[in-house]
């Protein structure tokens, strides 16, 4: 394991060769606001809120922490004048986008905005990505993909039709930063409304509650080669006959 | 195709290659590159064949070279080995080429280009000043080879300067050569190629790529499509002594689907290559192996950029990703990588044969060699022109693109594709390279260059630009996605006559966060064409914000056409080309125009010859 000295704040610290900034900063106490970023996903560097100022070699630039693998010594500032600029330049232009989102107020409050000055386009996804990287990354249903480009672009099932290798496992419902996803249960039904998906859930052998989507359990029942009666009863029924 | 096996048989090829060119006997070359093709040259070189055949010139030979450059002018004909030029040659006009300058050695005083300014006609290539002005040493084999004949590459001594590196030169000395060469990225960056080479040369590694970046998709802009098409074996050669330089044994050409003709061209010269030898295994009988594919792209801009190409190449969708560990260390496949864009590649082969001493005699310090440029908008001469670099862009545009048409005012040239900066007259006998470019706010970018008349609004071209730009976006990250509508929908704002002062200062707030914040070149340069246009025009910003005037009449929201009824002539011109009858008037009577009508195309305006129809 190589260690390399960087500083970070003008304060020395030892990081392990190859640590992002990001990892090396949270490590240190620093906090650096994301977005796009989850300690489970490939860095991605998409909504560019992470940017901080780094000198290499007597460059001084700015750059996403959260994809930077430090290779070597450099200093990094995360709270310069021009990191808070570009930063609420960022958080205001995806405040113009969706301005409902708790999350993104409440950092646009602590950059001191309170509104933006380009017109509403509203839409409640920010194009952090994260639902699509969780699906394809971790729970490897490749459900959703990104279509079109620049302003275009959106989170859609593959050709805009109904996400017919979703799971309805949620994963994506949980990491969105800007709750665009929401997920619902109706009867024997869960549906995701932007994944144009509705599943139908499984009953309980014993109790006969709906406890998950039928579709799910045969994904994982197939993918972790599970015995075929393996899902047949809900979680509080398996607990009490153990 | 025999295949070559060693140095010596190299040598004795090329020279029977040479030796089957008598330099006495009559050749035609006629330019089948696109441009010319959409002049229709295809059928021109078709009567030319059938009507050598018909007049018995058995001996004369018949060339369909790739684009000379002069597109303005095409279809091309030059008569060798005098030399003699003919330009906008038609089908009709071959029968009386063959007979009277092919047979007879006499001039066809009708097809010859004349200078605009004097109407003097010039008869040879070499007198143009178009040529004349121009060093063309990566370009100017283009009018003389056929793309499809490796013999005719190896009769102006293709190939030899790959038979010299592997013969003479270890892999070090190659990239050490180029590195004194001081060869600079022509795709734009600028980046010093032998630098970039040796840090892949440095990296372990048992398999190693380099490609070629052909995805050149900025408007206006086709340089590289030229060279591919026309002169496929000197990017191929290029990319041989690139591969042996740094240890590659495969090798990508990255080629946009929209130009067919130059990946014909560029699969029979691959071909043929293999055939010959010079690609595949222990290529010309040394130890040396490389082999190249073409990879072809679907024609998005960012795709262009060197993380998006790779990642396309690799079957992705084409999105750039994190630079911060390099190509050199892990590009395709996660291997060591080399990529330049063609005209970089297409420079290696001369380097080598003639030496880093004599291309750091061309050009400038900080930028040795020659660009190719393409010079298109208000320009009399457009075309592709090859030019030593620290050449003023008053020589470019006036001496060799024979200045403006009809006599009017030059106003800017944006250089650099899209995301250049528009430079304007002041800045005009500045000396083209690198860095000049970049301190006057523009960039080299891949050598794209539009000229600017005074009808011609700057804020209208940023917000072209910028459109362009928005939609080329991949849109994977925030400031360059979010960033660039932003500052079309405030140019766009202006331009409607519903700009305010703080829009500008909301733009030049935008802009530096989408220079430093974005991933990728996109984003980072995009900027360039609005601040460039607030920095040299910002009067005619403030004229569409404070007075709601397009100052060069062009932004329709601001301006309306009017006849002057003192000089109009009732000559009814107006009237016949508008297309909604909003021009009317009685025969020899003044005009008007309905103001409720006109949708402001400006027919009327470009028809009138009395200069009556006037824009308020």
């Amino acid at each position: 394991m190589m260690m390399i000295e960087i500083t970070i704040n003008g304060k020395k610290v030892q990081v392990e060769k190859g640590t992002t900034i990001l990892e090396a900063a949270t490590a240190n106490r620093v906090r650096i606001p994301t977005l796009c970023h989850h300690e489970l996903l490939e860095p991605y560097g998409a909504c560019r809120l992470c940017l901080v100022e780094v000198v290499k070699n007597g460059w001084r630039s700015l750059a996403t922490s959260c994809n930077y693998p430090i290779t070597g010594p450099i200093e990094v500032e995360t709270d310069t004048e021009k990191v808070r600029s570009a930063r609420r330049m960022v958080l205001e232009l995806l405040l113009s986008r969706c301005d409902t989102s708790p999350r993104l107020n409440q950092l646009a409050a602590e950059y001191g905005l309170t509104e933006s000055r380009f017109s509403l386009n509203y839409d409640d996804c920010i194009l952090c990505g994260q639902c699509e990287r969780v699906c394809r990354e971790v729970v490897g249903a490749n459900a959703i993909t990104f279509a079109n480009r620049g302003v275009e672009r959106v989170v859609v099932p593959p050709f805009g039709e109904e996400a017919e290798f979703c799971i309805g496992c949620g994963a994506c419902v949980y990491v969105c930063p800007t709750n665009a996803i929401r997920i619902q249960e109706d009867g024997d039904e869960k549906i995701i409304d932007r994944w144009s998906r509705v599943l139908k859930l499984r009953a309980c052998s014993e109790c006969g509650v709906e406890f998950a989507p039928d579709f799910q359990l045969r994904y994982l029942q197939q993918k972790y080669d599970l015995a075929a009666d393996f899902f047949d009863l809900c979680r509080d029924c398996r607990a009490m006959q153990k | 195709m025999k295949k070559i096996a060693s140095f010596q048989e190299l040598e004795a090829y090329c020279q029977e290659c040479v030796a089957a060119r008598d330099p006495q006997r009559t050749v035609i070359t006629i330019c089948a590159g696109t441009g010319c093709q959409a002049h229709g040259c295809t059928n021109v070189v078709a009567a030319a064949q059938q009507e050598l055949e018909k007049q018995g010139l058995v001996d004369v030979e018949l060339k369909a070279t790739g684009c000379h450059g002069f597109c303005e002018q095409g279809p091309l004909m030059v008569i060798h080995p005098q030399g003699v030029l003919y330009h906008k040659v038609k089908v009709d006009d071959v029968p009386e080429v063959i007979a009277k300058t092919v047979k007879g050695g006499e001039v066809i005083d009708a097809l010859l280009y004349a200078l605009p300014s004097t109407k003097e006609k010039i008869a040879l290539e070499q007198d143009v000043p178009f040529y004349k002005l121009q060093k063309r040493i990566i370009f100017g084999s283009n009018g003389l080879i056929d793309p499809t004949s490796i013999d005719d590459y190896l009769a102006i001594g293709g190939y030899r300067a790959l038979a010299k590196a592997l013969a003479d030169m270890t892999p070090g000395g190659v990239v050490e050569e180029v590195k004194k060469a001081g060869l600079r990225g022509r795709g734009g960056g600028g980046f010093p190629t032998g630098r970039k080479w040796e840090s892949t040369l440095n990296v372990a590694g048992e398999t190693k790529y380099v490609i070629c970046n052909a995805d050149e998709g900025d408007p206006g802009a086709y340089m590289d499509r030229s060279l591919l098409e026309g002169n496929p074996h000197s990017v191929i050669e290029g990319m041989l002594l690139g591969a042996y330089a740094v240890g590659a044994t495969e090798g990508y050409v990255y080629v946009r689907h929209e130009y067919p003709l130059a990946v014909a061209n560029l699969t029979i010269a691959i071909d043929v290559a293999r055939q010959a030898g010079l690609l595949g295994e222990r290529i010309l009988g040394s130890n040396f192996s490389f082999d190249i594919k073409i990879s072809r792209g679907g024609g998005a801009f960012v795709c262009g950029e060197s993380s998006a190409l790779i990642a396309s190449i690799e079957g992705q969708v084409g999105e750039p990703r994190a630079k911060h560990i390099h190509m050199a260390e892990s590009g395709l496949w996660g291997k060591p990588t080399v990529l330049n864009n063609v005209e970089t590649w297409a420079n290696v082969p001369v380097i080598i044969a003639k030496g880093a001493d004599w291309f750091r005699s061309i050009g400038t310090e900080g930028s040795p060699g020659t660009k190719i440029f393409s010079l298109v908008g208000k320009v009399n001469n457009t075309g592709l022109v090859e030019v030593p670099m620290g050449i003023s862009l008053r020589k470019i545009i006036f001496d060799i693109g024979g200045g403006i048409p009809g006599g009017r005012a030059f106003k800017a040239v944006q250089t650099g594709g899209p995301s250049g900066g528009c430079i304007p007259e002041e800045h005009l006998d500045l000396p083209v390279d690198f860095d000049e470019l970049s301190k006057v706010g523009s960039m080299m970018g891949s050598g794209g260059m539009i000229v600017m008349d005074d009808r011609t609004c700057m804020v209208d071209v940023a917000k072209y630009f910028v459109n362009f730009l928005k939609g080329e976006s991949c849109g994977k990250c925030t400031t360059c996605r979010e960033g660039i509508a932003r500052m079309y929908e405030i140019l766009d704002k202006i331009t409607r006559g519903e700009g305010e002062l703080t829009d500008l200062e909301l733009l030049e707030e935008l802009a530096p966060v989408i220079q430093e914040g974005s991933m990728c070149g996109l984003g980072k340069t995009a900027p360039n064409p609005v601040l460039s246009t607030l920095r040299y025009f910002r009067a005619e910003y403030l004229a569409h914000i404070n007075d709601k005037k397009c100052p060069a009449g062009v932004c329709k929201e601001l301006i309306r056409f009017e006849i002057d009824p003192e000089a109009c002539t009732g000559c009814h011109k107006c009237a016949r080309v508008c297309p909604v009858e909003a021009a009317h008037g009685k025969k020899k009577e003044a005009h008007e125009i309905d103001q409720e009508k006109c949708i402001k195309c400006g027919m009327c305006y470009e028809a009138c010859k009395f200069d009556a129809v006037k824009i308020i």
